[in-house]
């Protein structure tokens, strides 16, 4: 247990590393989330850590933290090889946390969740009390101002994250990690905590961050490295670096043959959007007064770093999302709610998430392949389903789309990412739909896979089908896409015909570097 | 070979986890069983040959089996049709109560009808008052998000209560102090089966089986085909299975709930079919005797498919009538054993129902690699 | 009889009736409040009925009785744990699996050891507890009023009717002012943060329910040691789930609890009262409909209807610690 009393005062030997990673190496089945990853902190300063969803960040701290085991690896703290085996002693260690979901209890009060864990005995009133003052004191040194005895479920989120590093500093720490700290803020949020995090560093602290937003980890750290799927790719110091160097060395290049693809020939407008403003389940609002439109025969691609709306705009495209304002016209009907409806208009879906949402995992692979078109007539004979057929069904659409094993009665769970993903793609394409939304069709689909996907998403334009792509996979915007748009913030930040667009110009807007004005939409 | 992909059980082969844990389970069910009956001073090898005699040893024994079996067969299949939504419905003793009260009111009061009008009318009785105790508690997790598990226990408790005061005082036999109605009219009755096959001439033992067995087996396969046949069981499959994916397929989980919950209630409702309509021929006092909650231990059994439910109805029908020859044989082995083997099926196939698996892992590994 | 005899008789039975409520619903509060849910509270009375009442008759020591009570209502609540914590099963099925499983299993040995039936024999006083007359009450009866009150309603109960109501400001204390009750709220709410404030979810689980383990046994114990003198087949009547229905009702905190405890322990007095007694105007009223009440209350209380019981956000999660 680590009372405030047994802070480490000790100041760290003046050149040992604040932190220090030595090879981490972590398997998760056949995920290599973490690659032979070093990594090295020195005291007393702000080092940013980024890198694309999936690239091995979280894991790479969860495992400094005691969340994970390393397969292999070393750390070290200021210079001394730490065994942290649980979350006890990486706060042992002097290591806090603070996570990306907020690990407070919303019915507790603040002071209640800062002595969780350090309660400095069997009873709670001396603790309390002692929390009391070190808070006001902590609030004073670090600009830490909230309420001890507000309920954490009512403060704004930006003063939950408060009380997370309040934790963290209640429970001595030198070393403060924060995953995604700016995911849910709003911009002067973020601000202030930057505020803060330069105090700490002011005070001597050492301060790790881990995010996706370029910008802000320019404007507040003194040292970066990247990672790219599981790999430590690159050590900047934030001085000498931009953020165009950072987006490349972020997304990389991946070994893929170029898609071979004609010139669109675009013909009339099958999507229309206009002033299409959508909440999430917060009611924030999430993607801000929208407008394009997709036309017959081509590929617009949305670029963006994740969580800057396009999921909400993907979601409310398919009906699965209200639309709080604005409209959505397919092949010039406005269109209603509920994503049943917009089937029988011609709009296909490809989910981002095909495991929570695109199928069935427990079903078979044919009961799978028949999801929000299970009512079709086609499939039954009176009223019952005519298993034969929709196992024909199902057996041709998988050869057709190269599924593996080609079994209609196969569980889906038992398939490959890959493979679960053509059956996915095979069942939206199959139905001759007007307008396709695919949302993240590659990840974590192998090479092969991808450039099979790549090749159909090319035909369906080539159909005449007007296709929208999102994707977190800057080369596959640009090699699919026949016209680019880049989103921020919510809002639509460029836009660049195929070609046109340098992966250095898309990686400034998508980092928001590119329209100062415009930065996280309207009001 | 084809390999169970998701849950605690990932990567063990399909025949492991549909045949060897629930053996496995039953199995460590009835060793612990065995321990009782020897803490009580008798030899478990003879009570199970006893038990396994008094079951299916004689013709009339078959038939009581038979008739238990279709109590189960009902309550089993209601669970299960609930399990398919992801719900758990606690409240098939209610149901069935209730559901008795719809059958009863046909029986006693349109009597006036032939018999061919009063069956039908008897079972939509007993599926409609079993569906609608359903209802409420289904709409209250849909819409209002009252967990359903809390709602149905309360519910069971309710209709205790409601059947309790109309039997007391509004349906009791005139004249009488018995919390019951008066008998059904002869031709408000269901057929014994073996009066009914006496009528085409075959001669069975008699025993209280009767034409609701035939019901019960119509209803099996009735849930299999709307189940895995109709869109409406896919739906309720898909909502039970993933909410966001229901979504996606356009489906609403809420209503699927609803759907669920009404054929599962009208499901446990038509138990009062064999029970009160077949044999008792009349409405009594708490007819229901556990057989709504065993249906869970029936449902979890037969892994929720009608095939292996008819079997686990089998299995708890032998056990009844078995359990009843046992104690009459070994007056200190009572019928409540099988209660105790109930709770320890439940115990083992539900709640533990992933125990053996690391054990069944490392065998299978140790068995693959020497 | 006068009105106010009557109500302080009825009180008086109130307070009986609701003891067993009580102390059950303060073991629902640990297990639940921790994440577990109980719908075994039911099965552990029962078992610590007839433990308490089986080892009282052999031993004639109440207190023996009270130990083997709350031994087999904590055995209860290991196994209890050990579907749903350790092997992380579904807490409903283990539940109700348990109270199946106790009710069969005291009916079979209280038949087998005993042969009366499901009863185990009738238990002198010295085996039970008896009530307890407070300094003066016998002299105080005739005073009317308060002499009423004081030795009808506050003197003449057994030790653990004052034990119950004791056990209500204790379990309020050790859920809100220690560390114990901090980290057990923590785990019902979000077993992550209490994780990786480096506590183990899984110990303090099991520590949860060992607490719900003993007070189902002073419950149980209290049945057949106190206000029964044997154990009787099925005993508890209900009791467990009516216990479960205050604790939802008293949302999850322990003076609503009890006060809910009250109210439906009243009902139930009530309900005894009323029995065959034509109300002037009203006529009579079905007992049943009294019975009933606790269970509507507490459907209409989940419906969201009259103000909304929420119960512990992890409730009925299983809690997986890694991924």
């Amino acid at each position: 247990m680590s009372f405030p009393e047994t802070r480490r005062n000790t100041p760290p030997t003046a050149d040992a590393p604040a932190v220090e990673l030595l090879r981490i190496d972590k398997r998760f089945g056949t995920v290599h989330a973490n690659r032979e990853v070093s990594l090295s902190v020195a005291p007393g300063t702000i080092h940013g850590i980024v890198g694309e969803n999936g690239a091995g960040k979280s894991t790479l701290m969860s495992i400094l933290y005691g969340f994970y085991r390393a397969d292999r690896g070393e750390i070290r703290i200021a210079g001394r090889p730490a065994a942290i085996r649980n979350s006890e002693e990486a706060i042992a260690a002097g290591i806090g946390m603070v996570h990306q979901h907020f690990m407070l209890v919303d019915t507790f009060t603040v002071v209640e969740n800062v002595i969780l864990g350090a309660e400095g005995g069997r009873l709670l009133a001396s603790g309390l009390h002692r929390a009391r003052s070190e808070l006001s004191e902590l609030a004073r040194e670090y600009a830490l101002d909230v309420p001890p005895d507000a309920l954490v479920g009512d403060l704004p989120v930006g003063l939950q994250q408060r009380v997370e590093i309040l934790k963290a500093l209640y429970r001595g720490a030198e070393i403060l990690v924060l995953d995604e700290p700016t995911g849910t803020l709003a911009p002067q949020e973020a601000d202030h905590l930057f505020r803060i995090l330069r105090r700490l560093k002011a005070q001597g602290k050492t301060v790790i961050l881990i995010t996706h937003k370029l910008r802000e980890i320019m404007a507040v750290t003194d040292r970066i490295s990247v990672m790219r799927q599981g790999r430590m790719v690159a050590h900047r110091d934030t001085s000498a670096t931009t953020v165009g160097e950072l987006a490349e060395l972020m997304v990389g290049r991946r070994v893929l043959s170029e898609v071979k693809k004609g010139a669109a020939k675009p013909g009339r407008d099958l999507l229309s959007v206009e002033n299409l403003r959508v909440c999430d389940d917060r009611g924030l609002i999430r993607v801000h007064e929208v407008s394009f439109a997709v036309r017959a025969g081509e590929i617009v691609g949305i670029a963006g770093v994740a969580g800057n709306g396009q999921s909400e705009l993907l979601e409310a495209l398919a009906g699965l999302r209200p639309v709080a304002r604005g409209r959505i016209l397919v092949a010039g009907e406005p269109v209603g709610a509920g994503s049943r409806l917009r089937r029988h208009l011609g709009l296909a879906h490809v989910p981002e998430d095909r495991r929570r949402m695109g199928l069935v995992m427990p079903f078979e692979a044919r009961e799978s392949a028949i999801l929000g078109h299970h009512d079709d007539p086609r499939y039954r004979r009176v009223a019952l389903f005519d298993w034969a057929t929709i196992s024909r069904d199902t057996a041709s659409k998988m050869d057709a789309f190269d599924v593996r094993p080609a079994d209609p009665r196969r569980i889906t769970a038992a398939f490959s990412g890959g493979n679960q993903q053509k059956l996915v793609l095979a069942r939206e394409f199959e139905r001759d739909p007007l307008v396709l939304l695919v949302g993240q069709p590659t990840r974590g689909v192998d090479i092969g896979a991808i450039e099979f996907i790549h090749h159909r998403l090319v035909a369906m334009r080539d159909a005449g089908k007007a296709v929208l792509l999102v994707s977190a996979e800057l080369d596959e915007i640009m090699g699919l896409s026949d016209r680019i748009l880049v989103m921020f913030g919510g809002a639509i930040a460029g836009e660049f015909p195929a070609g046109r667009a340098t992966e250095r110009e898309l990686g400034l807007l998508m980092a928001g570097a590119g329209s100062a004005g415009r930065e996280r939409g309207a009001p | 070979m084809s390999v169970v992909a998701t849950g605690p059980a990932a990567g063990l082969p399909r025949w492991a986890v549909l045949g060897l844990l629930p053996a496995l389970n039953l199995l460590a069910a009835f060793a612990i069983s065995g321990l009782i009956v020897l803490l009580i001073g008798e030899n478990p090898w003879e009570a199970v040959r006893l038990l396994v005699w008094g079951a299916f040893g004689f013709q009339e024994a078959i038939g009581y089996t038979l008739f238990y079996a279709t109590n189960f067969i009902f309550t089993g299949l209601a669970v299960a049709v609930a399990f398919h939504c992801g719900l758990f419905n606690i409240g098939g003793e209610g149901q069935a109560y209730i559901g008795g009260l719809g059958m009863a009111l046909v029986c006693l009061y349109l009597d006036f009808l032939p018999f061919a009008l009063i069956a039908p009318a008897a079972v939509a009785g007993a599926a409609l008052f079993g569906a609608a105790w359903a209802f409420v508690p289904a709409w209250l997790q849909a819409y209002r998000g009252s967990h359903i598990v809390i709602t149905t226990i309360m519910f069971n408790f309710i209709a205790a209560a409601v059947m309790a005061y109309l039997l007391v005082n509004v349906m009791s036999r005139p004249g009488s102090m018995e919390p019951e109605s008066r008998d059904f009219a002869p031709h408000a009755r269901l057929p014994l089966m073996h009066e009914a096959l006496g009528a085409i001439g075959i001669d069975i033992a008699a025993s209280p089986l009767n034409l609701s067995f035939l019901l019960a087996l119509l209803c099996c396969g009735a849930v299999w085909v709307f189940m895995w046949h109709t869109p409406a069981g896919y739906r309720l499959r898909t909502a039970g299975a993933s909410q966001s994916a229901a979504l996606y397929g356009g489906i609403s989980p809420a209503r699927q709930i609803i759907v669920a919950m009404l054929v599962s209630g009208a499901l446990a409702g038509c138990m009062s079919l064999n029970e009160l309509m077949g044999v008792q021929h009349r409405l009594v006092l708490e007819f229901t005797a556990g057989y709504g909650f065993a249906g869970i231990a029936v449902a979890l059994m037969g892994r929720g498919h009608p095939v292996g439910i008819v079997i686990a109805s089998l299995l708890f029908g032998a056990l009844y009538q078995g359990g009843a020859e046992l104690s009459f044989e070994i007056p200190s082995i009572t019928r409540d054993m099988v209660v105790v083997i109930q709770g320890l099926v439940i115990l083992f196939a539900g709640a533990l129902e992933f125990m053996f698996v690391p054990a069944v892992r490392a065998a299978l590994l140790r068995g693959r690699g020497g | 009889m006068e009105l106010f005899t009557l109500l302080v008789l009825v009180l008086d039975s109130t307070l009986r009736l609701s003891v067993p409520l009580i102390l059950a619903a303060m073991a629902g509060l640990f297990s639940e409040r921790s994440g577990i849910i109980d719908i075994g509270l039911e099965g552990k009375m029962l078992g610590a009925a007839f433990a308490a009442a089986t080892v009282a008759t052999f031993t004639a020591s109440p207190w023996a009785g009270l130990a083997a009570g709350i031994g087999a209502s904590m055995l209860l609540a290991l196994v209890h744990g050990y579907a749903c914590i350790t092997h992380r099963g579904n807490q409903v099925v283990s539940g109700l699996a348990l109270n199946i499983l106790v009710s069969g299993v005291t009916a079979v040995l209280g038949i087998a050891w005993f042969a009366q039936g499901g009863r185990t024999p009738q238990l002198p006083g010295e085996a039970r507890f008896l009530p307890l007359e407070w300094p003066g009450a016998a002299w105080l009866r005739e005073v009317p009023g308060l002499g009423t009150v004081y030795s009808e309603l506050l003197s003449g109960h057994n030790l653990m009717v004052y034990l119950a109501f004791l056990a209500v400001p204790t379990v309020a204390w050790v859920l809100y002012r220690t560390r114990f009750g901090l980290r057990l709220r923590a785990a019902g709410e979000n077993p992550q943060s209490v994780e990786t404030a480096g506590i183990s979810v899984i110990a303090l689980r099991y520590r949860a329910l060992l607490c719900t383990g003993v007070a189902c046994g002073l419950a149980g114990a209290y049945l057949s040691l106190a206000q029964s003198a044997s154990f009787i087949n099925d005993m508890t009547a209900g009791k467990g789930y009516i216990a479960l229905a205050a604790l939802i009702f008293g949302k999850w905190r322990p003076v609503p609890a009890l006060l809910a405890c009250l109210l439906f322990g009243f009902l139930d007095a009530v309900a005894i009262r009323l029995q065959g007694v034509d109300l002037p105007g009203i006529g009579e009223v079905p007992v049943q409909f009294v019975q009933a009440l606790p269970y509507v209350l507490t459907v209409v209380l989940l419906a969201g209807f009259i103000g909304r019981a929420i119960p512990p956000k992890a409730l009925g999660v299983p809690y997986v610690k890694e991924r």
